[in-house]
């Protein structure tokens, strides 16, 4: 599903250049369920921002599901993010001024959907995160669990091939955050490819295959035996 | 461009940010409106300019007599000089080709009374050609003829307000009144659009008051329309001629200033107007300034509005909207902004100058208006650079990489 080789990244800042991929090779296979770790600054966000084209890299090749990746205009970036990528962030990045339904619907929107299909499909995956209830609301009307809820059935709508969560939980208490888990997992167990960025270690315990970062490469990489939450 | 999609998505983002809409349309609608309004001031006071300086032709040249202050001729200074019937005739003859109308004017002073009731009016005794030059409009019955010049008949034409106040609600026509001790009838009644004091005057032939002043062959003075073709610098040359013509038969020094006085109301109606056109030329730059204003404001909201979107940009470029979508929204949403309030802006100052219609006659301003197009013409330039001041933040906008714009608080 995912094949990046000797990936490079540097920031300018100023005079200096920051150096923060050293060339990752990695992949991912359908179906699997990746936890990215690592302290901040070791450059796991930044990899999955370039996983998920919100950024681009400086050398190396990125293919998504044998399409390579580069050189791409913003337009046919926004079209694949659109069709093959779902995001979730820790601050969620939900539209204020939005209703819940309103919010998931909107990648739809970007695919040239009529209206009503939209909301058809937007309520479907509400309900498939337990807010079907909540179509209605602000983001400013729900808790922080409701609200990634919601950021993750919008990610969904889209169907694409794989979810990139940037530390899903980092906002999150740890009742709430067991519960986002746990709709991942249930996610991943539809088939769904998942990669989630977390620096915490029983939020990764909960992945498949954890890889591990550290100032820019990857210093380990391993199969887990995932915890797998029933509780919830 | 239209896209029912995307004006759904532009109307919910609108109706939820009221504020901003408003903001913004604010500072487009009172623009148009500031623009609008001085515009419309600017015209009422050129109107103010016209009704004073117009109300009679405006190709008018008037011969008063005056006093000589320079011994010419044989004739010593301080001479009184007097018109008479000759004068006319003279200068009809002389100048035939460029004169369209020539009227003698006799201006005296009596008693007017009605039954038992006298009033005051201004009394001038003239030729049937001063209907003319005068721009009067008859209401009722007609004005004097040639036929009264000839046989000196003891008629009056009088204003509407001289008949308002003698005759109330009765009909003039046909009754006589009393101009000192000889009754008169009343033949016509005119109105005048110079205002009260243009109708409040009567109008008897010229030959009738000469018999009363024991046949003399004098009048006041000379009051005469050049034919329009020969144009400003041909009037003056007319007036120039004129002077000179009777100078010469009057027997006056060419050099003395005051034995006899032309005035060219075109002349004068010219220099008033370019009086009026400075003002209006003062009033289309505070107008163009103000819209300026109005367009250096929506920029500035323009910039402010997407700079505090950038986030929303950056979850919607996530999500899969091209640059150009995000363009899109941007734009369509600022026409629609810009359109609505400037169209709200210029409806509210046309009503508001309709509104105030005379009720500013005494600062000097008059039927203040604004040309339709002009109000449209300016509504659309506003709306155009609310369109240009939302494409180049846009523009901006939807380059910046969506990983920029996420980060943005």
């Amino acid at each position: 599903m995912i094949e990046i080789k000797n990936l490079h990244k540097s920031y300018e800042m100023g005079a200096t250049s920051l150096h923060v991929l050293k060339g990752i090779n990695f992949s991912v296979k359908d179906g699997e369920l990746v936890a990215i770790m690592g302290s901040s600054g070791s450059g796991k966000s930044t990899l999955l921002n370039i996983l998920g084209m919100l950024d681009t890299s400086d050398a190396g090749t990125y293919d998504l599901d044998n399409i390579r990746i580069a050189n791409m205009d913003e337009t046919k970036a926004a079209n694949y993010r659109n069709r093959f990528l779902g995001f979730v962030f820790q601050s969620f990045n939900l539209i204020n001024y939005k209703d819940a339904l309103e919010n998931v619907s909107l990648p739809l929107y970007y695919q040239g959907l009529p209206r009503k299909d939209r909301h058809k499909i937007g309520l479907e995956y509400l309900d498939k995160v337990g807010l079907k209830e909540w179509a209605d609301h602000l983001p400013s009307e729900l808790s922080g669990g409701e609200k990634q809820r919601v950021a993750i059935a919008r990610a969904m709508v889209a169907k694409p091939k794989v979810l990139l969560a940037d530390e899903p939980t980092g906002a999150l208490d740890s009742t709430t955050s067991r519960e986002v888990m746990a709709l991942i997992q249930r996610i991943n167990n539809e088939g769904k490819t998942i990669l989630v960025v977390t620096h915490e270690h029983d939020i990764a315990n909960m992945c498949k295959r954890i890889v591990h970062l550290k100032d820019g490469i990857i210093v380990e990489d391993k199969k887990i035996k995932q915890d797998i939450i029933k509780d919830v | 461009m239209f896209n029912l999609e995307r004006w759904i998505e532009i109307y919910q983002s609108i109706r939820k940010n009221k504020l901003r809409a408003v903001l913004s349309g604010f500072t487009v609608s009172l623009g148009i409106l500031l623009f609008i309004i001085l515009f419309g001031l600017g015209e009422g006071l050129k109107n103010s300019y016209k009704d004073l300086f117009l109300h009679g032709a405006n190709n008018v040249i008037f011969a008063y007599p005056g006093r000589t202050t320079k011994p010419f001729g044989g004739f010593k200074s301080n001479r009184r000089i007097e018109f008479d019937n000759s004068d006319i005739e003279e200068i009809s003859r002389q100048f035939e080709s460029k004169i369209e109308y020539i009227n003698p004017r006799i201006d005296f002073g009596e008693i007017i009374s009605y039954k038992l009731e006298s009033y005051s009016f201004s009394i001038s005794a003239v030729a049937p050609s001063h209907q003319y030059i005068e721009n009067h409009v008859l209401m009722k019955g007609r004005y004097l003829n040639e036929k009264d010049i000839k046989e000196k008949s003891k008629i009056a034409v009088i204003g509407r307000l001289v008949a308002r106040d003698i005759f109330k609600q009765e009909d003039p026509i046909g009754k006589f009144i009393n101009i000192g001790s000889r009754a008169f009838k009343v033949v016509g009644v005119f109105q005048d659009s110079g205002g009260d004091v243009e109708e409040s005057k009567i109008f008897m032939p010229y030959t009738t008051r000469q018999q009363i002043l024991m046949g003399t062959d004098k009048i006041g003075n000379i009051a005469l329309t050049f034919n329009p073709e020969i144009g400003a610098s041909g009037a003056v040359k007319l007036s120039d001629d004129i002077k000179k013509f009777l100078k010469e038969k009057k027997s006056i020094d060419p050099t003395d200033p005051s034995g006899l006085f032309i005035r060219n109301v075109a002349d004068e109606f010219e220099r008033s107007m370019q009086f009026a056109g400075v003002l209006q030329i003062i009033v289309t730059f505070v107008g163009i300034g103000t819209l300026i204003a109005g367009i250096i404001g929506i920029s500035n909201i323009m910039v402010f509005i997407v700079k505090e979107r950038t986030k929303e940009l950056g979850i919607r470029k996530a999500l899969g909207a091209s640059p150009s979508e995000i363009i899109k929204m941007i734009i369509t949403e600022s026409i629609f902004i810009t359109s609505v309030s400037g169209i709200f802006g210029m409806v509210g100052g046309i009503l508001l100058l309709n509104s105030v219609d005379t009720g500013l006659h005494e600062y000097f301003i008059t039927r203040p208006g604004v040309n339709i197009g002009l109000a449209i013409t300016a509504t659309i330039v506003l709306i155009i650079f609310g369109v240009v001041a939302g494409y180049i933040p846009a523009k901006r906008a939807a380059q910046i990489k969506p990983i920029v714009a996420l980060r943005d608080e």
